[in-house]
């Protein structure tokens, strides 16, 4: 699984995109996006999902289940 | 990964260690706000004149509308809305909802780059020559943003040296950012401080993103305060200028900020600004949602009255929006969107600046002049009656706004030591429409009805009868004077009515503090 933005809900603050430790959350034109790719949900680096712990809104970084599980 | 995360591991016991060991420092250095004198009187503050405060003080403070009142008379301010992130959530905050007729903190329409944002500071110091001072406020916190912040303030001190930097912060993030903050010549800084115990403060906050967790409940509100606390030593011992903001929310914080009133001023904070809640359900705020009230006009004045004898307290606050740009309780912004900006011929004309100042100077002497002079007279009677006198003004320190065209009332409290700004109270309509004159006229009343009288440079006749009805004295004769000396001047006639009997004292009620969107149309 990776983490996902729900794009309805993002205020496109910003604040998760320096937060990430693999550099997997981009801006395009004041949309935030996760890369799937190079999302690990934070594993191997802290207890909580970094973009859904500072997140203002509530359920708007969340797992997305269409990939599999990350594998340390 | 923000540079915040650079001081992770540093925890909570060493940062009371190293605030013990500073406390003392601090505690020692500290002379800049004293209490002086039998009266209660302080020396120093938004109140404060050229003689009460030490001059290197005064030089920072005398031409910044927020920490001077006096010079909010004169001053603009600009805030540019560089900055989004936040790294706690406030229960009286919701960042979502924008509405462009709408003025309140946390709030804009436009987020803009450093680059964007150096570009429009310079456009409006070249249009607005009294435009002295420029903050970034948000509409996130500050630090929560420091690459955009420090970048932008990079930007406007190499083009635009006269302009003064300040910024606004939860502090949560602050004791990292202090000798940045020092090295970018920022010699003005706000922390929003609501509370000095976890336990009122988890009414406040329901969580912060601190050192990669989300905390929440006490441990989050112990963190918050402990690295406000730390920020603010940190900032005083440096020698920066502290305001602190505090929302008072009644049921929750009223009696507490007395407490925090004590523990910001011990820690060498210049200036401590109370503001009323802004509660509208239709922000969509937790408080506004779960009908929490804000306070009415005179809770507001008691609780400032009440920590004054501690330390001076700011009381011309508007609660701007992260983007205002203008005098306070103007908001110019409309005219500087990006787009108009971009489009704009900018020539930074600093000479033209410096004798718009310089203007201002004199005139600032002739009010206090004229002060002096209309107080001299003045029975200085056993019984010190008070009142309130509300005032149109559109600036300059004069009585020059129509009664009808007025969008907020200073307010004045007339005693027999002169005249002090206790207050503002906004008029302008609510944002619903379909209203006529009567219900404006009644939503004054309502916002003034603790003042014994209203200055303005003119009213017409019908508005007038309704004040006189509702107990308040409208009053134009006292058109195009300067503010003060007219409050005094009013009050002596006040007194001498009173002395031939003519008048007998009463007091007002309350007022209510004026919620909602704003139309500064």
């Amino acid at each position: 699984m990776a983490y996902k933005i729900v794009k309805s809900q993002c205020t496109g603050c910003g604040m998760c995109e320096p937060e990430c430790p693999n550099k997997a959350i981009n801006e395009k034109n004041g949309i935030f996006m996760i890369d799937p790719a190079k999302c690990t949900e934070c594993i191997g680096h802290y207890d909580d999902a970094q973009c859904a712990a500072c997140c203002p809104v509530d359920d708007t970084c969340i797992v997305d289940n269409s990939y599999p599980r990350y594998q340390a | 990964m923000s540079s915040a995360a650079g001081i992770a591991t540093i925890n909570l016991t060493d940062i009371r260690s190293m605030r013990e060991h500073r406390e003392l420092a601090v505690k020692v250095e500290h002379t800049g706000c004293s209490t002086s004198s039998a009266q209660g009187k302080t020396g120093c503050g938004s109140g404060a004149g050229a003689g009460d405060l030490p001059p290197e003080i005064w030089e920072k403070v005398k031409n910044h509308p927020c920490y001077s009142e006096e010079a909010h008379h004169h001053y603009a301010r600009m805030h540019v809305a560089v900055a989004p992130a936040c790294n706690i959530q406030c229960n009286y905050c919701n960042r979502k909802y924008d509405c462009s007729n709408e003025s309140r903190p946390g709030v804009v329409s436009e987020r803009l780059t450093p680059e964007q944002a150096a570009r429009k500071v310079l456009a409006v110091a070249s249009e607005i020559p009294q435009m002295t001072v420029l903050g970034i406020a948000g509409p996130g916190d500050a630090l929560a943003n420091p690459t955009k912040t420090f970048e932008t303030f990079r930007r406007v001190a190499e083009r635009a040296p006269d302009i003064k930097l300040c910024l606004s912060t939860n502090g949560l993030a602050l004791p990292d950012y202090v000798d940045q903050i020092q090295a970018f010549n920022v010699d003005h800084v706000t922390i929003t401080i609501n509370m000095v115990d976890p336990q009122v403060g988890e009414k406040i906050y329901p969580w912060i993103f601190y050192d990669h967790k989300r905390w929440r409940g006490r441990d989050a509100a112990k963190i918050l305060t402990e690295r406000q606390l730390e920020g603010l030593e940190m900032l005083v011992s440096k020698g920066i200028l502290v305001k602190v903001n505090s929302v008072m929310i009644p049921g929750i914080n009223d009696g507490h900020l007395v407490e925090v009133n004590e523990a910001v001023k011990s820690r060498g904070a210049f200036l401590h600004n109370i503001m009323p809640l802004i509660s509208e359900a239709e922000h969509g705020t937790y408080f506004g949602l779960n009908g929490q009230r804000g306070p009415s006009a005179q809770e507001l004045k008691l609780l400032q009255d009440r920590c004054e004898g501690e330390m001076n307290m700011m009381r011309h606050c508007r609660q701007c929006r992260a983007d205002a740009v203008g005098l306070l309780g103007e908001d110019r912004s409309a005219e500087f969107t990006t787009e108009k900006v971009m489009a704009m011929e900018v020539r930074y004309d600093l000479a033209r600046r410096q004798a718009y100042q310089t203007q201002v100077d004199e005139t600032r002497a002739e009010i206090g002049a004229a002060r002096e002079a209309e107080l001299a007279g003045i029975a200085q009677g056993a019984d010190d009656v008070k009142i309130l006198i509300a005032v149109a003004t559109k600036g300059g320190g004069k009585v020059n706004e129509h009664f009808g065209h007025a969008h907020e009332f200073q307010i004045y409290e007339a005693s027999n030591a002169g005249a002090k700004f206790v207050g503002h109270r906004r008029v302008d309509h609510y944002c619903q429409g379909g209203y006529g004159e009567e219900d404006a006229l009644e939503g004054v009343i309502r916002a003034i009805n603790d003042c014994h009288a209203v200055l303005c440079s003119k009213i017409g006749g019908c508005p007038k009868g309704t004040l006189k009805e509702a107990g308040i004295d409208p009053v134009d004769s006292f058109a195009h004077e300067y503010i003060e000396r007219s409050v005094i001047g009013y009050y002596k006639d006040y007194l001498a009515r009173l002395d031939s009997g003519e008048l007998t004292h009463a007091d007002r009620g309350d007022a209510a503090i004026r919620q909602g969107a704003f139309i500064a149309a």
